[in-house]
Parts: structure tokens; sequence; C-alpha cells
């Protein structure tokens, strides 16, 4: 394995949401293949503040693949190429000598863009905030072992719990739909025997506050499954939509 | 301002912790039954300030908003889900003794005692202790998916410095399991208009009023704006600031800067120097590196600890026959093994690395070998424990741990540290609290693996929510203060003055590059061991950096915009300024005691020493200008239950 390698980045620059944006060549000579791909943009970055520019504005914080903050599109692809992997754990081994790498922000109408790669994904937040919870008040829970949960049950649950919000599902679908987001917390809440009393309105609410947002509906491309960095199944989205059927009879 | 001279003299002389009278077991019970109550009407006309909303912000900002006072929570991520707190992988403690194998309040507030090397409060931690069943209780409740065994009940399983299973978890996740659960609980809050959430909002100041925390100011990332917060009381839940080092396990964006500038306004620092340095993460490999990943401690459950016996053997791991490898935890602790605590196996890699048996390109690693327990239990039993992990690993540096064992070394984690709070959580400065890792309290000099969850949703869903009503109860009568008033105007120029600076600067050097100054000077002088020698070379060293710092310093951009150059300088501004802090700590702390290892300090088998007779105590630090000594205080620690010995793990 060659220990560096030579790219091209075309990044997409935009001063705000008011302003109109473009692509913008750099060219990174001598990236090493151990470098995860945001290290390479810290370099990219260091290396336009000693020449006195700005330098590109993104997401991140955690960089271990689960706070969901990391965003970008990378050559065509929500967190590139590489499978059940965010943009953070992606390494530059994954790229060739050469390469002509174009990295953009989410494109969504629900996800206006903020500067250069870095969007608002508040409306998924209020998807959460229209029922993706059990409404239980601190201190009145009983013991936790009274309501065993079969363990096919729990780990199907975790399954779908394991969605970071970061967003890739709705940058990858072409009707920038939220379903595989609002049907990983609908799933797990209607897994458990904790979330059967409000599951019914939940879906409802959750699901009128999707398209109050502008997310766009689901016409089962799959592309938020095969782009999906934690691998959350489509078959999600079934279940929410027998859930959807079930709510309304 | 009369007021707040009176509170500096009364600090001045006392520290006090106000524990309630009673027996260890009886106090926090007794607390809460006769703790003053804001009543549901007057709670509607108070409003309370969160900074932070992760484990300990997140779940204080629900419940108390649950309860009825009116909340405003605050984050610098764009959403209150992203909060460091997600990326705990391991678990959460909890005294249930489902696994029926002994455990009970007792024995987890004894653990945590001795795991912290006696230098933790024991009502405060008992406290913790007994409020640990809740928290899981709580958890399932919200419909946090945790492993659960065949028959449906919850699993569990050990982590270091403890011979019970007391540890619940959700596959690798269980900090993201529990933040979304208190996110959750947040959200439905935000929907009821109970709280208000200010997402990518940066607290740059606190505000004071005759002597009471009454608001802060918060700069919109998005728009640059400076903006005044008004609250009766003022919580900081803001985490820790392992980011000091530059190089931590910690989140990128994870600072000091909230519990700096209410240090700065009187809020004493509690034991800056203890630091946790966790001994499963990814080693260094490169310059660039930006960050360590953790590899949860869980892992030692079921992989052993091992270097080669010879010095620099470079034949391949698994072609070092077992007579020639050295499974120096085993060897050392034969009754802990592989599951000492943290700072007794972090300080033992880095024995062995100094010997030069360390291992991979840089001779800074050990491996943790899974040959055994795939031999024992099958490939499918690891997988189904440690999947993820395993594939984290192999995402990171390209080996297949199934195949070959993975290689670790320390890296810094977690700090015990923090802004100083009495038996309420009420820090110094009246009406200011911190709760979860921004505050000093229940872990001691070292903390055990599970038990910073635990302390987060503990003061954040059963303790502020009680203690708070103790002082707020006191505030009924106050009016919502104009944010027109002078303190007000005074802590936004200041705000706007240093961001100024920043801006004007023109400087030649990088904010990172500061900051990677700075986490070499640590790591050097202030990491795993420390001397007299080393600490008085590293507060030169800081002082100089400090000046360097401000002269040269270069921040791009405008300040009316999304600008991260700026909201780092901020932050390694005040990084700077907590490394001289901890260093003077550390200087005057010569003893050695859980993650604070003074060389001078050691037993003749190289353990941390402890000097009860001169150190027993919590310190205090007092803020008295930039570069200038802190004032110590100090809080004598009183152990009536727990017998301080020399810890053995052996
Ligand atoms: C990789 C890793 C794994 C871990 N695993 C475990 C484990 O298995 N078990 C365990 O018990 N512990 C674990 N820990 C420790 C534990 O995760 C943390 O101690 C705990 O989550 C801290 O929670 P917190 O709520 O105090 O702070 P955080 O979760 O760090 O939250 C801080 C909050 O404050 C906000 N904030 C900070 N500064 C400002 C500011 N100036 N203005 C506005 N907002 C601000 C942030 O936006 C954030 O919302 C782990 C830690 C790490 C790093
Ligand atoms: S930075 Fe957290 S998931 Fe990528």
């Amino acid at each position: 394995m060659s220990e560096t390698i030579n790219l091209t980045l075309k990044i997409w620059r935009q001063k705000n949401s008011a302003s109109a944006g473009q692509f913008v060549s750099y060219e990174m000579p001598g990236v090493s293949t151990h470098m995860s791909f945001l290290e390479m943009m810290d370099v990219l970055n260091e290396k336009l503040i000693s020449k006195g520019e700005e330098p590109v504005a993104f997401d991140h914080d955690c960089r271990e693949g689960i706070c969901g903050m990391c965003s970008m599109f990378i050559s065509g692809r929500a967190h590139g190429k590489l499978k059940g992997t965010t943009t953070c754990q992606l390494h530059m081994r994954h790229f060739a000598d050469g390469e002509i790498i174009t990295v953009e922000p989410w494109r969504a109408a629900p996800f206006p863009v903020i500067k250069d790669l870095v969007v608002d994904r508040t409306p998924l937040d209020k998807i959460i905030q229209a029922g993706g919870y059990v409404s239980v008040n601190t201190g009145s829970a009983q013991d936790a072992n009274c309501l065993p949960v079969p363990k096919k049950d729990a780990d199907e649950a975790m399954d779908a719990a394991a969605c970071i919000g970061c967003g890739a599902c709705v940058a990858a679908c072409k009707n920038a739909s939220a379903m595989l987001f609002l049907s990983a917390k609908v799933s797990q809440l209607a897994l458990l025997p904790q979330g059967q009393p409000e599951r019914k309105e939940r879906i409802l609410n959750m699901l009128s506050a999707h398209d109050e947002a502008g997310f766009g509906n689901c016409t089962n491309t799959g592309a938020c499954e095969a782009e999906c960095p934690k691998e959350i199944s489509i078959s999600h989205i079934a279940r929410l939509n027998r859930e959807f059927l079930g709510a309304n009879v | 301002m009369f007021s707040v001279l009176n509170l500096y003299f009364f600090s001045m002389t006392t520290l006090n912790s106000k524990i309630p009278e009673g027996n260890l077991s009886e106090k926090w019970t007794k607390y809460r039954s006769t703790v003053k109550l804001v009543n549901p009407a007057n709670k509607r006309k108070l409003e309370v300030i969160v900074v932070g909303s992760g484990l300990a912000g997140g779940s204080a900002a629900a419940s108390l908003a649950e309860l009825g006072y009116k909340v405003k929570c605050f984050c610098f991520q764009d959403s209150p889900r992203r909060a460091h707190s997600i990326a705990a992988q391991g678990g959460i403690n909890a005294a249930k003794n489902y696994k029926n194998d002994g455990d009970s309040v007792y024995r987890l507030f004894y653990d945590t005692v001795k795991g912290g090397d006696y230098r933790a409060r024991e009502a405060n931690v008992h406290r913790l202790a007994e409020v640990s069943t809740q928290i899981i209780d709580q958890c399932v409740a919200q419909g946090v998916p945790f492993a659960r065994e065949y028959g449906g009940l919850l699993d569990n399983r050990s982590f270091g410095g403890t011979q019970v299973e007391r540890t619940f978890y959700a596959r690798g996740q269980t900090g993201q399991q529990l933040l979304l659960g208190a996110y959750s609980a947040l959200s439905r809050q935000i929907a009821h208009g109970q709280v208000t959430m200010y997402n990518r909002h940066e607290m740059l100041e606190l505000v004071i009023i005759d002597g009471k925390a009454r608001g802060i100011i918060a700069r919109d990332l998005v728009t640059g704006e400076l903006e005044r917060h008004f609250g009766h009381a003022v919580v900081l839940a803001s985490g820790g600031y392992g980011n000091v080092f530059f190089l931590s396990t910690n989140a990128m964006g994870s600072n000091v800067t909230a519990n700096w500038k209410a240090h700065k306004k009187g809020a004493f620092f509690g034991n800056p120097c203890f630091t946790q340095i966790h001994p499963t993460c990814i080693p260094v490999s490169g310059d660039y590196q930006s960050k360590l990943t953790l590899m949860s401690e869980s892992l030692r459950n079921d992989g052993r600890v091992w270097v080669p016996k010879k010095q620099g053997d470079l034949r391949r791991p698994e072609e070092i026959p077992d007579e020639e490898r050295d499974y120096y935890l085993e060897r050392r602790y034969p009754s802990f093994g592989n599951l000492v605590p943290r700072d007794v196996a972090s300080r033992a890699a880095k024995m062995v690395c100094d010997e030069g048996k360390g291992v991979g390109p840089s001779a800074l690693a050990v491996n943790l070998d899974f040959r055994d327990s795939i031999k024992r239990l099958g490939e499918n039993v690891i997988a189904a424990r440690y999947g993820n992990l395993f594939e984290m690993y192999e995402k990171i540096t390209g080996e297949n741990p199934y195949k070959t064992p993975m290689r670790i070394y320390p890296a810094v984690h977690y700090t015990m540290g923090g802004l100083w709070v009495d038996y309420e959580l009420m820090t110094t400065v009246q009406g200011l609290y911190a709760i979860g890792e921004c505050n000093f309290s229940d872990h001691g000099a070292n903390r055990l693996g599970a038990s910073a969850l635990m302390q987060g949703l503990a003061d954040g869903y059963f303790v502020l929510p009680y203690t708070i009503g103790s002082y707020l109860s006191g505030d009924i009568a106050t009016k919502p203060i104009s944010t027109d008033h002078a303190s007000f105007k005074e802590a936004e120029d200041a705000a706007r003055e240093r961001i100024t600076k920043f801006m004007n600067n023109k400087g030649t050097k990088s904010v990172d590059h500061f900051h990677k100054e700075l986490g070499k000077i640590m790591w050097n002088y202030c990491g795993m061991a420390r001397n007299e020698q080393g600490l008085t070379k590293a507060k030169k060293m800081i002082a100089d950096l400090r000046e360097e710092f401000w002269k040269e310093v270069k921040v791009p951009g405008t300040d009316k915009e999304l600008n991260p150059e700026l909201e780092k300088a901020g932050r390694v501004a005040d990084f700077i300024e907590l490394g001289e802090l901890m260093v003077e700590d550390a200087l005057h702390r010569r003893e050695s005691c859980g993650g604070h290892f003074r060389e001078e300090s050691q037993t003749e088998e190289g353990e941390a020493k402890r000097d009860d007779a001169n150190f027993s105590y919590v310190a205090g630090w007092e803020f008295t200008g930039v570069g200038q000594k802190a004032n110590l205080h100090k809080e004598a620690l009183v152990f009536e239950e727990v017998h301080p010995t020399q810890r053995s793990y052996k």
C-alpha cells in the first residue's frame, strides 16, 4: 500500500445561505493514506489559513462515526463510497493516487446551506419533537426488570435505534425524503412494550411533521439504505407503512 | 458589588460542602424529604438556563421542564442529540444486583470511593450509588434498548475496578442510547414549549448580579450575534476539558470555555490536575492526527494485554509463542488481572513501553489479544459482544482484530477535576450549578469505567431537580431581570472585546498550531507521570505560549458569520489558562493518587503512593488574574465509612 497519494479536491464553497456557491479546486499532494478524510480537510485548511485564505467550513465533532455531525457528499455519494462508514471514519487508503474528489454539502430543500459544507438539519429534530419519545416523566418508572422484552425484539429495536441522525438518507434520496430516519424511531418504539400506549398518535404526528418540514415522499428507491452509514434497514420503512395502516383504522 | 466581595470573603475562609447531618445511608433521603419546595405556580415564574445538552444537561433540562420551570438549553452542535456523551461506548453502572453476585448500593459506593483513591466526598458518592438504580428504570421506561438475555431480562457485564457484573449496556453504543433517551425527553419538553433550545450557540460569559448568577452571554454561531439571556439560576453541564491535551478521545468541540468563564467570575476550580488517561486507545499514527479513538474498556473482559518479553521483538504477534509473552497485568495483579482500574492499567502500559517492550511502528503500544477468548467462546460470541468495536478498529487501522491482536496505548479520556460544587451541586457562585463531567465531584482522583454516564444522569435526572429547589425557593419573589442591566452589558462588552482582538490580531500562526503546542507540553509534563522539575518547566512554557498566542494567533474570516476558527481561538485561549492552573495544581499536590502520579511519591513496586496526612483534601482554586498565582482553598475529606488504605488490586 502506497503511503502517500496526490489528490485534486473540488470543493463546494458558498459564503452563506443567501449567496450562490461554486466549486473551487485545490491540489493536495502527499496525502498520507493513514489519514482520515477530515484530517485531510484539516491539512487543507491549515494550508489555506497560512495563505491568508478562508478555510472550508464543515460540520464534525466526535470523529468516531457516532455523533452524526459530519456530512459530506463525496464524489456523488453521501459520506463517500465506503459502505457503512461516516465521512469521519473514511480513511484515505480507500482513494487512488491522482484521484479527483468532489466534495459537496447535503443537498436537500429542507437542509439549506449555512456555509460551504455546513447545512441546517434542524428539521430532523422537529420530527422527533412531534412524537419520537415515550411520555414518561422523570421518577415515575417502575423497576426495569418488571417488563421482560424478548431478546429478539430488543435487538431489533437496537438495530433501529443505531441511527445517528446525520441526514445521509435525505441527501441520498431523489425525493429528499426522511422516511428512513423517521421509520427507525417509529420502529424502535413500536418494538418495545414501552412504546405501545402512544403507538398510533406517534406515527401520525411524526409523519405530519415530516411533511411540514418539506421532506418528500418515499418511493422505495432504496438509496437511503444503501448510503446509510449505520446500515439502517429499509425494512423499518415497511414496518412504518404497516404501522401507518394500523394507525388509520 | 458589595455582596460579591462578601461572598469572596466568606469563601476565602471556608469551603463548605454542606453535607447533611446523619448517617451516610440516610443523608440523601432525609435531605430530599426536608428540602424546601417551590410550588407549581411559582415554578412557572422561574427561569433556568442549562448550558449543555449531554447526559447531564439534557436530562436536567428535561426534568426541570417536567417540574414546571421555564428552561433555556444551549449547545454548540447543530442538535442537542450530538453532545459528546453520544460517543460513550461501554456502559453504565447501577447497583441493581440483578446478577445476584453480591452487589449493593454499599458495594458500588465502596468501589467508587476506593477506585477514586480516596479523594472523593463520601456523601456524594453514596447518593450516586443510591440513585443509580432509578436511572436504569428511567431509561428503560424511555425505550432505551439495553442488551437483554434470552429470558428478556436486562444483561450486565463487568468493567475495570470491580468484581461484580453491574454494567448495563446497549451494544457498544451505550452513551448514544442513553443520550437519545434524554434527548427524547428533552424533545418532548421542547414540543411542549417548556424548553427553548438554542442549537449552534456558545456561552461566552457568565452574568453575575448582586453576587448571584443571573444569566449568560451566548454567541449565535451562525450569525455571529452576541445574545443576552437571563435566568434565575444557571446550570453548567458543558462536559470535560480533556482537549487541553489537544489529542484526546473527546469530541473535537469539547472545551472548557463555559467552566473557565465561570471560574474567572468566582467559581472555584476543583482538583484541575486530576485527569484520566484511558488504557485502551488506538495509538497515534502521524502528526496530522486530530484525535484519538477509544476502544471500550469492556474489551478487557475478553482481551488479554501483553507485550513480548524481549525488548525490540519485531516478530508478528501471532508468531510469538506464549512463553515469550509477558501478560504483565495478569502477572502483576493476579486477582484483578486485565480488569485493574484505568490508572493502574495505563501506567503499567507506559512502564513496559519505557522498558523498550512496546509494539508497533512507534513502539508506543501494547497488544490486546482476543485469541484465547475466540478459542474459548467462538468468533460469533466475540462478534456479538464487540463486533462494532472490531469494525471501528479495522476501519481506522486497516487491521483485523479477529486475526491479529489490537494495538493499544493510553490516551487522555476524562477529567475528574472541574468546578468545585457543594452537596447541592452549587459552585462557589450563588445560583450557579455544575453537573456532569464539568464538575469535580464524585470520582476522586480516578473514575471507574461506566461511572461517568451514571453520574451525568444522576445529577441531571435525580439530584439537581431537587437541590435547585432549595435555592430557587428563596428566589420566588425575584422578577426576571432586564437584560439591559449594566452587568449584562459589561459581560457582553467583555465577550465582544475578545472577539475583536482575535479578528484584528492578524498574526502568523493558526489556532491549531498553538493548540498542538499546548497539548505537547501538557502530555509531556502533566500527563501520565509528573515530577517537580517537569512541572516547573511546563509552567514557564505555558506562560510563554500564552504570550505568543496573543501576539501571533491568526483568525481568518469575520465575526459576523459561521467561523469555526474564531470558535476554536476562544477555546484555545481558555485551555492555555487552564493548562497553567492544572500544572499549578499538579505541582502543589506532592503525592500520587489515582490518575495523578507524582514520580517522587511511589511505592517500591512503582504503585501510586498517597499521602493522606497532608493531602486528604479537595483543592479548590480561586482565580486571581491571568498569569497570577491562584489562591488555594481546601475542603478536608472526612472518611466516616470507608477507611483509606493503600489501594491494592493484586
Ligand atoms: C470515547 C468516550 C467513551 C466513553 N465511554 C464511557 C462509558 O462507556 N461509560 C461511562 O460511564 N462514561 C464514558 N465516557 C465518559 C462520558 O461519556 C462523559 O464523561 C459524559 O458523557 C459527559 O457528559 P456531560 O453531559 O457531562 O457532557 P457532554 O456530553 O460532553 O456535553 C457537553 C454539552 O455542553 C455543550 N457545551 C459545551 N461548552 C459549551 C458552551 N461554551 N456553550 C454552549 N454549550 C456548550 C455541548 O454542546 C454539549 O451539549 C466516555 C467518554 C469518551 C470520550
Ligand atoms: S464527526 Fe461524529 S459522526 Fe462523523
